[in-house]
């Protein structure tokens, strides 16, 4: 259930380190129930703008707002963090670090819940040294949960995960945003970003140089879909409605109507043997926004 | 080793590039040589610890005592006679002479007492008219130990070591790998935080010291003339003194290696200069003064009253006094000092 009234909104955040401006006058607002996205190459200062709206280091100016008022002293116990990098307590196992974290606010989630919802049980009474990288997130989200918060904020989760851990992470995060908590997550991988996020801005250079969803944002800027046709296949002089370009040996034409532009290209005399229709995605987006790759 | 090589290479640049932890490096074996050359600039032991009080004659005069001139005896001057008697009873110095009375005082039972009157008694005998001939008292007492007189060092060494690596390294790691952080993301504070490591570690090094204290005392028997209670106190005051330091080092580093310089800038000077060793009777003054800057002076001056001369609360209430000065400078420094990153 996504509520009209924003969650938490950010108006024209600063930081800086110095003379380095890691975040230089954003602003944003994040929908009740929603996962929101924070996209950016690293050193875009996505951790630095999560890192001052969880109040973990202060602002040079600008307003953070949860639920239309001002962060107070409370909002710690209503937000959970996922840290990007992080260390625990060591010699203590998994139940023990949960405990841990669970006495340090006033109203703890019961233990049950958090041990089903990041699937734990395996290994619970396990060393928390001794964990695989998937597992080591999983407990780290359990700790993020503890409290029970209405806002979560994963910087990175899956960063250095094997593909079957991230899904295992994704399966987890869904089933968090299907109990109606809010997310904020930061990642480098567009697939997460797409399989997660609701709504998503992208970050260079400590600004937003796009804001929106990533459905409506893909439509913006490619089009529905790119149909690439070998070069060789195109009568001579043949034209076509939606624009085209030529690159590497094939013709690619970015169109908003794929049925209509297929159609165009039967008419056209087109031999469709070769043709193949492709969808972008939010990396070639970020390309085309930075010039320069995800890294 | 290509490999090896790489991270060898790595590791020299990264040390090399840390000023503060180059500079410790650098210059606290240095202090160290200088403190050593200073506090023992004789380079040899002293065989024999005489008490002095009151004027000594001129050198060559009629009353002067020749064999007191004589190398690798130590003269300790104190200002009255029952410091004095009081050591040579339990053997931690071999004669008391008094210029003031004309009298000399040895323990019968003393070995090297036996030793320095016979040094004494032919400058005593042959010596001209008006001139100050010594008359010899005794005193009497069974010697102490040195093990006894070295306990409450190596149980101030236990607190000084567990309190400042125990809190102040700690903490200095955690910052470094982030743990401080994860917990400045929760409702805890940091007073909450710095008291539960306080108090963690206040336990810790107490109940150590309690085994390393009762498990030798079952074998050795140390001397033990004064209060239990008042040793506890002296303890629990020391304890948390040094634990106090270490919040004051770890308030802001976030390096290890920068924390390894300073706690050995700390703990070294304090283990030499504190009389842990060897009492600190008879050094130069300087190293004196010194000694009255370190916590632990006060700990083990008090616990040596306790144990070896039954002090009570009255003859230690000055040493316990500074020791809970300090602890309060320095947890005001701490928490004032104080930061999570």
């Amino acid at each position: 259930m996504i509520k009209a009234t924003p969650i938490l909104e950010v108006r024209d955040l600063r930081k800086s380190y110095g003379k380095v401006k890691a975040v230089d006058g954003i602003s944003f607002a994040v929908r009740e129930g929603s996962c929101f996205g924070i996209l950016g190459p690293n050193g875009a200062g996505k951790t630095t703008a999560i890192e001052v709206i969880e109040t973990i280091h202060d602002p040079d100016s600008g307003t953070i707002l949860y639920r239309g008022e001002a962060v107070a002293r409370s909002f710690k116990e209503n937000i959970g963090i996922q840290f990007q990098d992080t260390s625990l307590q060591e010699f203590l196992t998994v139940r023990e670090t949960l405990e841990l974290f669970s006495k340090l606010y006033p109203r703890p989630r019961p233990m049950d819940e958090i041990i089903a919802d990041c699937s734990l049980e395996e290994f619970i009474d396990r060393d928390n040294r001794k964990l695989s990288g998937g597992q080591r997130q999983r407990m780290l989200l359990g700790i993020a949960l503890v409290n029970n918060p209405d806002l979560l904020f994963l910087d990175e989760p899956t960063t250095g995960l094997d593909p079957h851990a991230r899904r295992n992470f994704w399966r987890l995060v869904q089933g968090i945003k299907a109990q109606g908590k809010t997310v904020i997550l930061t990642t480098h991988y567009m697939d997460e970003a797409e399989y997660l996020c609701d709504d998503i801005i992208v970050m260079d250079h400590g600004h937003i140089i796009e804001s929106g969803r990533p459905r409506e944002l893909l439509l913006k800027h490619f089009g529905e879909a790119v149909i690439r046709v070998p070069e060789a296949a195109v009568p001579a002089g043949a034209a076509f409605s939606c624009p085209a370009e030529s690159e590497e040996g094939f013709v690619s034409l970015t169109c908003a109507d794929t049925d209509a532009t297929l159609r165009e290209l039967v008419a056209a005399g087109v031999d469709l043997r070769g043709v193949l229709v492709e969808r972008r995605n939010l990396d070639d987006l970020f390309l085309k926004l930075t010039g320069s790759g995800l890294d | 080793m290509q490999k090896f090589w790489a991270v060898f290479v790595a590791r020299n640049l990264e040390f090399f590039r840390d000023r503060s932890t180059l500079i410790f490096n650098l210059v606290f074996p240095i202090i160290l040589i200088f403190g050593f050359a200073f506090a023992f600039p004789g380079g040899g032991g002293t065989t024999f610890k005489i008490g002095t009080v009151g004027e000594a004659p001129a050198a060559g005069s009629a009353s002067d005592v020749a064999f007191l001139h004589y190398k690798n005896l130590q003269l300790v001057p104190y200002a009255s006679l029952e410091q004095p008697l009081d050591r040579l009873a339990h053997h931690q110095i071999d004669m008391v002479i008094d210029y003031s009375k004309g009298e000399y005082y040895v323990n019968d039972a003393s070995a090297n007492g036996y030793v320095l009157e016979k040094m004494l008694l032919p400058a005593n005998s042959g010596k001209a008219a008006g001139a100050v001939v010594f008359a010899k008292k005794t005193v009497t007492g069974a010697p102490i130990r040195y093990v006894d007189w070295f306990i409450p060092g190596v149980i101030g060494i236990n607190i000084l070591f567990g309190s400042l690596s125990g809190v102040g390294f700690v903490i200095v790691r955690y910052r470094r790998n982030g743990v401080l952080k994860r917990f400045k993301a929760t409702p805890l504070s940091a007073f909450q935080f710095v008291s539960a490591q306080v108090l963690s570690r206040f336990f810790i090094v107490a109940f150590i010291s309690a085994v390393i204290f009762t498990g030798t005392d079952l074998v050795l028997h140390f001397r033990m003339a004064g209060s239990w209670g008042l040793l506890a106190l002296v303890n629990a005051l020391a304890i948390l003194c040094m634990i106090s330091i270490g919040l004051v080092f770890a308030s802001r580093i976030k390096s290890e290696e920068v924390a390894g310089g300073i706690m050995n800038l700390i703990t070294w000077p304090m283990m030499i200069l504190s009389g842990v060793f060897f009492s600190l009777e008879g050094t130069p003054r300087a190293m004196q003064v010194a000694s009255r800057a370190f916590p632990i002076t006060y700990y083990i001056e008090a616990s040596r009253a306790i144990m070896l001369d039954g002090a009570g609360f009255a003859q230690v209430a000055g040493d316990l006094g500074v020791l809970a000065a300090m602890t309060l400078v320095f947890l005001a420094a701490a928490a004032a000092l104080f930061k999570w990153e």
